[in-house]
């Protein structure tokens, strides 16, 4: 087996994981992504949604909720770049339908700016991980 | 005749309570830079992968961008001063002033209209003060920005960048802010946001390997679309963290000169005092020497 790569998962104030994974499972906006080690250098475009990276040492794996952003892997880095990133097991499931739920009320109530749509994708994404990680 | 002793002590009493608050205040910025470096380092690895990608996709393909094209006749820019909320830090606020005062002019001489964005209350009042338009404003987190505030300066200015110029739109963004360099240097720098020019570009391959060729999702433009406007937020949210903490370096720099000098003063006072109260007792010691061998002189007199 190939080297397992060097993963990066940054937001916009912090490094919210790093570490060597053997195997990544994204969402970008043509659908899941799997990296294995030595795929070809890719730029994909994220949706709000649980990334999940499988550690070198499995069975462990990582869920991080990202809002967009991007991932890009070439010459065995992988990086995963994120305005927001937040690891799943900082937030469980009832919290995150709770936000949820929330963000939906300001987003029907309101005129749904750009602010309360991103804020419900964020939360979206975050209730998937979550439930993800259970 | 010197001052009373009376008053050479109120002042300096006063002198020491204005000398325990500046102590205070270089102390109470002294503990915030830290802070603030410490934020500026947790963003510099997002500002690094980003950097990465962008130069990744402005390396491997070639495609245009509005956001890098140059405007073949550029007549309005757009000027972002970032300067600090509060007073009390030196120099800071007005050489970020000054130097945007001299892009002004540099750019009214090459033919552009300078449009002024502001963060920060002191620009915002040294415009105000001298009524000229100002076409957005920021305030309230010049010490401790966060990503969300960069956000929203990088939003309204690509909105400017990409409207037309004949509405109200900019061809071209300049940033004045200042470059913390080490706690006793911090520069005042200008440099061009809009139209982008990418410099860090990822160590060029050696000739004789072949270059990974990138695959796009969904493809190389729309990633582009939406790498450019997180890149620019990530310069401009990396200009306010350099602002907060040059912004700390140079309060806590004037207010240890400004403790010294309230020392100084206190010395000065309390020696001046010192001789005011000793003249005064040699003064009262002389009028009863006088007085007493007046007495003597008046009983001899009369014996």
């Amino acid at each position: 087996m190939a080297e397992p790569m060097q993963v990066e998962v940054v937001s916009a104030d912090r490094v919210v994981w790093s570490g060597k994974s053997s195997n990544i499972i994204a969402k970008t906006v043509e659908g899941e992504i799997g990296i294995l080690p030595g795929h070809e250098p890719v730029l994909g475009v994220l949706v709000p949604s649980a990334v999940v990276i499988f550690c070198e040492d499995n069975p462990t794996r990582e869920i991080i909720a990202v809002e967009g952003g991007f991932i890009s892997a070439s010459q065995g880095r992988v990086s995963i770049l994120s305005e927001y990133a937040r690891m799943a097991d900082e937030v469980t499931v009832a919290e995150a339908e709770k936000e949820l739920a929330e963000a939906q009320r300001v987003l029907d109530s309101g005129d749904g700016s750009d602010e309360d749509r991103k804020h419900f994708l964020r939360a979206t994404a975050q209730l998937r991980a979550a439930q993800k990680a259970q | 005749m010197p001052a009373s002793l009376r008053e050479l002590r109120q002042r300096r009493a006063s002198v020491t309570t204005i000398k325990k608050v500046t102590r205070a205040m270089e102390l109470i910025a002294a503990s915030r830079i830290i802070k603030a470096q410490q934020r500026a380092q947790s963003a510099a690895p997002y500002a690094r992968e980003l950097t990465r990608a962008v130069s990744a996709v402005a390396t491997f393909s070639n495609v245009d961008h509005p956001l890098t094209t140059e405007a073949e006749n550029p007549t309005r820019a757009a000027v972002l001063l970032i300067t600090s909320d509060r007073g009390l830090a030196g120099a800071y606020s007005s050489s970020v002033i000054k130097e945007g005062e001299k892009l002004n002019q540099m750019l009214r001489e090459a033919n552009r209209e300078p449009v002024p964005y502001l963060a920060g209350r002191k620009s915002i009042a040294f415009y105000g003060f001298r009524r000229r338009n100002v076409a957005a404003k920021w305030e309230g987190f010049s010490d401790a920005p966060t990503y969300g505030h960069a956000r929203e300066i990088a939003d309204a200015l690509i909105e400017a960048f990409l409207a037309p110029t004949e509405e109200g739109g900019v061809d071209e963004i300049h940033v004045v802010f200042t470059r913390f360099v080490s706690m006793l240097t911090q520069r005042v720098d200008v440099i061009r946001m809009l139209p982008l020019e990418v410099v860090e570009g990822e160590e060029p391959p050696p000739s004789d390997e072949i270059l990974p060729l990138y695959e796009f999702e969904p493809d190389a433009e729309t990633v582009l679309d939406e790498l450019l406007p997180l890149y620019v937020a990530s310069r401009i949210h990396y200009c306010l963290l350099q602002g907060a903490a040059s912004e700390l370096a140079s309060r806590q720099k004037a207010m240890k000169s400004a403790t010294d000098n309230a020392q100084q003063l206190i010395e000065r006072l309390t020696r001046e005092a010192n001789q005011a109260r000793q003249a005064e007792i040699t003064q009262e010691i002389s009028e009863i020497v006088g007085g007493a061998s007046a007495l003597a002189e008046a009983s001899a007199a009369a014996e």
